[in-house]
């Protein structure tokens, strides 16, 4: 165990050496979350009836934009991605441990020590932004500790999604196709482009017997008030669910993989 | 002791002939190519041995130094190394040997070396006093007291080959694997680099495989030299049998003194496996 923590220690003290990414990152998010604020303003000032209410979907984006590092699926680890690609994948099977616990931990890292990083000034700022695009409180104590928990839970949901993407590309030559393909509509499905509840009916519950509605979905609205109190721990449930499911099935393929490596060249 | 018998590789090759209209029908129909890469391939290595593996490129000596590694899994035959099969058992084999692949690196690029060696310290589970042992052993051997708070990335290659060296050999392997070791490093590099690996093996009775197309390299430090082409082997002893088997196949022209490339180039051309 203290082996994978170092590699989620070591991969966080590589995380924070990019100061520059994480300022031009603030500039970045906190553009794009007034962006948003203001197309939902218009949304919620046109139609009258929003799914959400307005101050709900404001901290559903501005918690977004803070832990963006920690939820999105398309920024996997470009380090793991080089590795399959040019062969020092060689170097880790010479290493006496499971390269699936390797590979999580190290994700791990990279996400929480990235998004400490940028959370903390994106947060600020979207504290200090005048009503109504300010961002709210969490509704309560209880449901702030729920969030803190789902939150590890949906990170948990999505590194083993991560790591089946990884696999997935010892399969293939190159890498970008897997996950141009998967990352682009788990954007969607996991409630990044558009929060889940704004799905009409029939695709929303599509949509939640996908394992990505369990990953930033859930947090973000216990957060916001938006989930109601019954709905909780079915939530958790779920997200317990597909955390295992996913973890088994990258091990199994990863079994499968392990047998074809094909260390090309030199 | 390693025991290679009757090792077979074969890698599937995707080929197509050149042009745009070949592309095309390669997205629908794909001709492959078996390429053996290992064909029958049999040696043992006793204890303590340094031997040069060599042959002209693509002959199989990566591939043979993955499956020693455990990296790759042959088609056919046995390989088991103290009594371990590397590809089946390959946690507890590789906790007893190093490799260093001269054209990849283990070190992480943005961190300082020493971060990366005391990653491999845990990883290998290695004692504090044996580490810092060791770590001051090959500082000092290798020559690194000035380099091991760098980050990867703003060494040189002949710096990051010599620690990429010394963090194969952190958790004193009894074997230890070179592929390439001294790829693109100068002359003061190289000779640190062999120096060192004599004394690894006069000290410690490490077990040493190396491969390389340097063949000062194989002269400094193999006692012993294996010759692979096209998958198969075809010469195993010292170097000067080597030499004696490249002038006398050659066309009688012995007297002329023959630097070890041309022996080399002149043994590649008479066993026909370019």
């Amino acid at each position: 165990m203290r082996k994978y923590y170092l590699f989620f220690k070591l991969r966080f003290a590589a995380g924070i050496q990019y100061r520059m990414a994480a300022v031009t990152a603030l500039t970045t998010q906190m553009v794009w979350g007034l962006m948003e604020c203001l197309a939902y303003k218009a949304i919620a000032e046109s139609s009258g009836n929003m799914p959400m209410d307005y101050s709900a979907v404001v901290s559903y984006i501005w918690l977004k934009e803070a832990l963006l590092a920690l939820f999105n699926t398309w920024a996997a680890d470009n380090d793991i991605f080089g590795m399959i690609l040019n062969g020092d994948i060689s170097y880790e099977l010479c290493r006496p441990l499971s390269v699936y616990s390797m590979w999580f931990s190290r994700t791990a890292g990279g996400r929480i020590s990235e998004a400490l990083l940028r959370c903390i000034p994106v947060l600020a700022c979207a504290f200090l932004m005048p009503y109504p695009y300010k961002m709210g409180l969490p509704v309560s104590a209880g449901a702030f500790l729920l969030f803190l928990l789902t939150a590890v839970l949906g990170l948990g949901v999505t590194i083993a999604f991560c790591m089946l993407v990884y696999i997935l590309c010892f399969f293939t030559i190159s890498p970008q196709g897997w996950r141009m393909a998967l990352t682009g509509a788990v954007d969607f499905l996991s409630g990044n482009i558009i929060p889940l509840p704004f799905f009409p009916d029939k695709y929303l519950r599509i949509a939640q017997l996908l394992p990505f509605a369990y990953m930033q979905n859930i947090p973000f609205r216990i957060y916001c008030g938006d989930l109601a109190a019954a709905a909780i721990p079915s939530a958790i449930a779920g997200q317990v669910f597909w955390f295992a499911a996913l973890t088994l099935a990258g091990l199994l393929l990863w079994k499968k993989a392990e047998k074809r490596v094909v260390v090309q060249g030199g | 002791m390693i025991t290679m018998e009757n090792v077979c590789k074969s890698y599937k090759v995707a080929k197509r002939d050149a042009g745009f209209r070949a592309a095309c029908k390669a997205l629908v129909h794909r001709e492959y190519e078996a390429v053996h890469a290992l064909n029958n391939v049999s040696f043992t290595v006793r204890d303590g041995e340094m031997v040069g593996y060599i042959g002209p490129n693509g002959a199989g000596k990566s591939s043979t130094i993955k499956i020693l590694s455990g990296i790759l899994t042959p088609d056919s035959g046995t390989c088991v190394i103290d009594g371990r099969v590397p590809w089946k058992n390959r946690t507890e084999h590789v906790r007893q040997i190093g490799v260093v692949f001269g054209q990849r690196s283990q070190l992480w690029w943005d961190i300082p070396v020493i971060d990366s060696f005391e990653l491999i310290k845990e990883i290998y589970s290695i004692s504090t006093p044996q580490y810092n042992n060791k770590l001051e052993e090959l500082t000092q051997l290798l020559q690194l007291q000035e380099i091991l708070k760098t980050p990867t990335r703003q060494l040189s290659l002949g710096q990051r080959m010599r620690c990429e060296v010394a963090a194969s050999l952190l958790h004193e392997p009894r074997l230890l694997f070179l592929d390439e070791p001294t790829i693109g490093l100068d002359a003061v590099s190289k000779l640190a680099v062999r120096d060192f690996i004599k004394k690894l093996n006069e000290e410690h009775k490490t077990t040493v495989i190396l491969t390389t197309h340097d063949m000062q390299d194989i002269e400094a430090i193999a006692n012993r030299v294996i010759l692979i082409g096209r998958g198969q082997i075809l010469l195993d002893g010292t170097l000067d049998e080597l030499r004696r088997a490249a002038v006398s196949d050659g066309n009688g022209n012995t007297d002329e003194p023959l630097d070890l490339d041309h022996v080399m180039a002149c043994l590649y051309r008479n066993l026909n496996i370019l």
